[in-house]
């Protein structure tokens, strides 16, 4: 067992196929934590990453893949789950062997697990989209934090972007660290401090108030109590939500 | 801004919209082109209420005044409650601030009836054509057509709205006479007609000018009342179907009567909504609409009534087991789809991942279909719960293994008769 350590960026993932192939390991373990996966009696290959050896299994991969199943990838890499990276190793292996196009040969549990982990990797993503509650500063950036089970900021950028054009907002993913910020031009990946701002109440404009009041009322008043069903209300809204969610804050 | 007395709107306007059930934000194609605030494309829901339902949009009534009096309705002339109006101003307002904290997808307005109907229906235009115009508000924007409306205005407001709906509310003329004497249903019927046309003729100058202004681009939809009147199953899918084939409706939408008078005309309060029927018809719906069920497969006149203890296309199965086991190696995506237990992306994956080898029980369990219905059903690579069941027998076991979540939170109504 050789275990392939790289840096945990997308391109990093592809360099490490291609070193696999490359070095002829015959029985891998690929991680992003070097550290925490090295074995005692086993050997040890530190990828760098590689942009040129990456894009040639980019290009391998796209000639047999489609370009809608290559997205998938992405999304199922950022799932960040335990041992998906040797699952997507797996998949590439298989597409790149087969014959002919594997992607929907859903009979073979790595292609079964691609798929259903991009479905869930999207349900996320789609979470973060309804979510999302910004609040107004006294300099007019709408402020949200998230703390999604994976890694979608890269996925949601998009769709604020295209949807809140005319408003300087930020939304900060409070677990791993990192936030877009846009300026009414372009979205950045930024780092915030924490230390101190965010944690002081004051830094929220007057009206911030007497909206989110507003959408409690609102919230409560459009609840039907005579169809009361709390089961089905935190199926499609899980407890873990709850915090960022103003109008669960009452 | 008065901030108590906005509150008191909100909550008064907000609690009489919210039976009329559609929430959805979809089906439009609406993008920000002109660096405004909002596009309509993609169908969010951002909230969920305690009794399970999606919140959308900001569902509220411009006012709760009105003129007429249907017994089904919290706002008719004769209740005793307390009758508040928003400015334009104030309802845009709302809008535009909720949606920038990403609250809602858009606007779902409807009001009472004041004045006449073309006095109302102006000033819901207004809210449209202000949010459109001076806001560059692209968010998605529902629109009640007002009954008797003139067509000008109905058409006006298809250049603001995303979606308008007019509700018919009461399955049957008969209902109508008896619970809203004041409306006639010719004055619903006539504005849907208009509608069709109008998309249709929007849609026919759109192949040839590609810059015609968006008119209605997620059509129209309607709410039908279940369970304040006796029809039966069979007379609202009837109706549902001809709405969906005559006037090319997106959606109709079932909503179990919530009792909220001591009219005794009207269920009375405290009596149950009506969730698992209500629930059995969208069910129904959806078969006619994405599995390809003719009506008359579901309802008809030997079997007028849905039943509530299984599912529609369960029924159906259970009426035609001539027609199974389909052998899921072989069989057409059309039958496969009509398997109970098997979902449209559960038969577009069997067809997929067939052409790769035999597929056996074992894949079938792991590809996500409910196996424990469907196994009585299918064949599959030479495997086939082969039993000489009867229809009654089949349907006592699957019912016994599947035990309904529900059974204990609601019960049912109106279908002991």
């Amino acid at each position: 067992m050789t275990v392939v350590g790289y840096d945990g960026s997308f391109t990093g993932l592809f360099t490490a196929v291609f070193e696999i192939y490359e070095y002829k390991i015959s029985d891998s373990n690929i991680t992003r934590d070097i550290v925490a996966n090295s074995s005692l009696f086993g050997n040890t290959h530190i990828v760098t990453t590689d942009e040129t050896k990456a894009s040639r299994v980019y290009k391998k991969l796209q000639s047999v893949i489609s370009a809608k199943t290559f997205k998938q990838l992405y999304d199922v890499y950022l799932s960040e789950i335990k041992d998906i990276d040797n699952v997507l190793f797996r998949y590439m292996q298989y597409a790149l062997q087969s014959k002919f196009v594997i992607e929907n040969d859903y009979s073979n549990a790595d292609v079964l697990m691609i798929q259903q982990t991009s479905r869930k990797v999207h349900r996320e993503k789609h979470r973060m989209e309804a979510f999302v509650r910004f609040k107004l500063t006294k300099d007019n950036l709408y402020y949200a934090t998230i703390q999604p089970d994976y890694n979608v900021l890269p996925l949601i950028c998009k769709h604020f972007k295209e949807r809140y054009a005319d408003q300087r907002w930020l939304i900060y993913d409070v677990q791993r660290k990192y936030g877009l910020y846009y300026d009414l031009q372009k979205v950045e990946e930024v780092k915030l401090d924490f230390s101190e701002a965010a944690t002081t109440t004051n830094i929220f404009s007057e009206e911030e108030d007497i909206y989110q009041e507003l959408w409690q009322v609102y919230f409560s008043n459009v609840n039907i109590k005579a169809r009361k069903n709390l089961k089905l209300h935190i199926q499609h809204v899980p407890k873990r939500y709850w915090r960022y969610l103003v109008e669960k804050q009452v | 801004m008065n901030t108590d007395r906005i509150k008191e709107k909100l909550s008064i306007l907000a609690d009489a919209a919210k039976y009329d059930v559609s929430c959805a934000s979809s089906g439009s194609d609406r993008k920000n082109n002109n660096k405004g605030i909002g596009n309509a494309s993609n169908g969010i829901c951002h909230a969920y209420t305690e009794d399970g339902r999606c919140v959308s949009l900001l569902k509220i009534l411009l006012t709760n005044h009105c003129i007429y009096d249907c017994a089904y309705c919290v706002s008719r002339k004769s209740n005793d409650v307390k009758r508040v109006a928003f400015t334009v101003q104030e309802a845009v307002d709302l809008t535009i601030n909720f949606y920038r904290r990403n609250y809602i997808e858009g606007l779902f307005l409807s009001s009472g009836i004041f004045s006449n109907a073309d006095y109302t229906m102006e000033r819901l235009v207004l809210v449209a054509k202000k949010l459109r115009t001076e806001h560059k508000f692209n968010g998605y924007i529902h629109l009640k057509t007002i009954p008797g409306a003139s067509d000008d205005l109905i058409k006006e407001a298809g250049l603001w709205a995303d979606r308008l709906s007019i509700n018919v509310e009461m399955p049957t003329e008969k209902s109508l006479a008896l619970l809203a004497p004041d409306k006639k249903r010719e004055d619903m019927l006539r504005p849907m007609q208009f509608l069709k046309d109008a998309i249709i003729k929007h849609t026919e100058e759109k192949k040839i000018f590609s810059k015609v202004p968006m008119f209605a681009p997620a059509g129209q939809s309607t709410q039908i009342v279940i369970g304040a009147t006796p029809e039966t199953d069979l007379e609202i899918l009837y109706l549902a179907n001809g709405f969906y084939k005559k006037f090319n409706m997106r959606r109709v939408y079932y909503s179990g009567y919530v009792p909220i008078s001591n009219d005794n005309r009207l269920p009375a309060i405290g009596t149950p909504v009506p969730m698992i029927r209500e629930n059995r018809l969208y069910q129904a719906d959806w078969l006619i609409r994405f599995y390809g069920f003719p009506v008359q497969e579901i309802v008809n006149k030997d079997n007028p009534l849905l039943d509530t203890d299984i599912d529609p296309k369960l029924s159906w199965a259970l009426r035609n087991l001539h027609l199974f086991p389909v052998d899921i190696n072989k069989a057409d995506y059309k039958l496969i789809m009509r398997v109970p237990g098997i979902g449209i992306q559960s038969a577009q994956k069997i067809c997929a991942a067939r052409k790769f080898r035999l597929l056996s029980s074992m894949h079938l369990k792991k590809l996500g279909i409910a196996y424990n219905r469907a196994k009585y059903f299918i064949e599959s690579a030479g495997e086939f719960e082969k039993k000489d069941w009867q229809a009654y027998q089949l349907k006592s076991i699957i019912v016994a293994e599947a035990n309904s979540k529900y059974k204990s939170n609601f019960s049912p109504q109106l279908n002991l008769f």
